[in-house]
């Protein structure tokens, strides 16, 4: 099993060094492609540890849809990076607060695996093991049949946040023409068209 | 440990490479040859005859353009960013190259038979923007700009409606495996009761491959050539190559998820699955040349519109039908 563990310090280098890389590069669409680089080595531990629906629910999700859109938006922006770059360090402190936080979050988590054994049990109960279910079966059986009512919850609330920025950003502006293609089709030729018969000499 | 460490590593090593040679070289030469099919068909239905100097037939007439692109200088704007602009060529042709692992030739030729192929495909087929997104930034020009951002959003919103096609027909295949989706049409290919969705489905790919009708991104009337106008070489010979790459590999997608990949249809197994899949991914192919000699382009707020407004909301419902259908008469596959 060399190759997986080659595999996975080959992963997780990359994945650290394009971290450092996205808030070190000068250049903020380079840190968005190398945001990209992170997810991507991201699904491929997600792959090592046999997570395989997982990984490429990452790369569909968070590589082909949010990272685009995220470079979208870097990409328009008119923005002079390296001059608000220069205040940065005053937020210093409190970035450095969120890291520690999340941090200890993080020590409490996986300390409280290892000191209680019953708390782990509890947590992996609800998955099968890998040998009865494949990992995308488990992962359906968890989401739509016993947390279907939480998932549900989830998407409800991403649906309120959805309207409320589309209700925030939709302003009607005058003289914008829009075609109407029921409209279009359903036109009468007798709504538009009219024959009539010139007399020489006269006008219409 | 000598011999153990060839066994082990060097010995699959070898297979595998092998194997990769042998889908990667004949991919080569069939996209070479669509590029040929497509002049020719374009001719015929234009009443006229293509290419037919370099060779018999003009049969050496890729051969020939290859040569010539190979030939040429390549251009990097001085404003250009040097490695996107270089990366972004390459990454669209691996892109368009690594698809094919998963992708089963005959029942049980495939590199790599992984449990999620069908989502393998969409995610590699998903990352396809990303090339055009880059080139379009780096070369430091709007038209190339201009290009790249109507590919991305145009890109983005036909992915929707394919998620959904895909999931319809994984519904009624009960599988995320490849070879099992193929081989769930062995009574019935699933074209006949999901006619509606192979539709969209076509279309979408149409879109998703940036294809005539939906060529927006690099609409020369209006963008000069789009996102690879800074191109030049062999540069723009990878994006030139990556888009029919991804042409046929739209069409290997639609006759694996609805024309039953390397099946035999009416029970003709003397011909083997290879062949028929070759067919059906022509058949597709020649639907590609049939829509760009016929139609003219769309206009962009069109193309949103009809990815947006109608291909989703009817796939999201036919969606909701199928499994309606399948949960009320009992036929789900297990």
């Amino acid at each position: 099993m060399i190759i997986s563990t080659i595999c996975f310090y080959l992963f997780s280098l990359v994945a650290v060094a394009s971290g450092v890389m996205v808030i070190s590069a000068r250049n903020p669409v380079h840190s968005v492609l190398f945001l990209i680089l992170a997810f991507f080595n991201a699904a491929g531990l997600f792959v090592l540890l046999g997570a395989e629906f997982l990984a490429m629910i990452l790369v569909v999700v968070y590589v082909g849809a949010v990272a685009v859109l995220f470079l979208f938006v870097v990409m328009m922006l008119d923005i002079n990076f390296v001059e608000l770059r220069h205040g940065a360090l005053q937020y210093l402190p409190i970035g450095a607060l969120v890291g520690c936080v999340l941090l200890a979050e993080l020590v409490l988590v996986a300390g409280f695996w290892v000191a209680g054994p019953t708390l782990s049990a509890a947590a992996t109960a609800p998955t099968p093991a890998l040998a009865q279910l494949s990992n995308t079966q488990a992962i359906g059986a968890l989401i739509y049949t016993r947390y279907f009512y939480a998932f549900q919850a989830a998407g409800v609330v991403l649906l309120i946040a959805m309207i409320g920025a589309i209700v925030l950003t939709l302003r009607s502006r005058e003289g914008v023409r829009r075609q109407r293609s029921s409209q279009q089709i359903n036109r009468l030729r007798s709504d538009t068209v009219e024959v009539v018969r010139v007399k020489i000499g006269e006008g219409v | 440990m000598d011999k153990e460490f060839w066994a082990d590593y060097a010995l699959p090593l070898v297979i595998m490479v092998a194997e990769i040679i042998a889908i990667v070289l004949p991919l080569m030469i069939a996209m070479a040859y669509l590029t040929y099919a497509e002049r020719k068909v374009l001719a015929a239905m234009q009443l006229r005859k293509g290419p037919n100097v370099v060779g018999p037939f003009g049969l050496l007439q890729p051969l020939a353009d290859g040569l010539k692109l190979l030939m040429k200088e390549t251009v990097i704007p001085s404003g250009a960013n040097r490695i996107v602009f270089i990366a972004a060529p390459i990454l669209t042709f691996v892109l368009a190259l690594v698809a094919w692992a998963v992708i089963p030739f005959d029942s049980g030729v495939v590199l790599s038979n992984i449990n999620v192929g069908i989502l393998y495909l969409f995610a590699i087929s998903s990352l396809g923007v990303y090339g055009i997104i880059m080139a379009g930034w780096a070369s430091n020009s709007k038209y190339a700009f201009l290009g790249a951002m109507r590919s991305a959003a145009q890109m983005v919103s036909y992915e929707v409606s394919i998620g959904f096609v895909i999931v319809t027909v994984l519904l009624c295949a009960g599988s995320l495996n490849v070879s099992d989706i193929v081989l769930a049409q062995r009574h019935i290919w699933f074209v006949v009761p999901l006619l509606p969705m192979a539709v969209i489905f076509f279309i979408s790919g149409l879109a998703e491959t940036n294809r005539s009708p939906f060529d927006l991104p690099e609409g020369e009337s209006e963008l000069v050539g789009g996102y690879f106008v800074e191109y030049s070489s062999m540069a723009f010979a990878l994006f030139f190559l990556g888009e029919y790459m991804n042409m046929i590999l739209v069409s290997a997608m639609t006759s694996i998820l609805f024309l039953g990949g390397w099946l035999a249809p009416f029970g003709l197994t003397f011909i083997p699955g290879p062949i028929w899949f070759f067919l059906k991914i022509a058949v597709v192919l020649f639907g590609f040349l049939w829509v760009r000699a016929t139609f003219p382009r769309f206009r962009y707020d069109q193309l949103m519109r009809l990815g947006w407004k109608v291909f989703l909301p009817f796939s999201l419902f036919w969606l909701v039908l199928t499994a309606g259908v399948l949960t009320g008469m009992g036929w789900l596959p297990s």
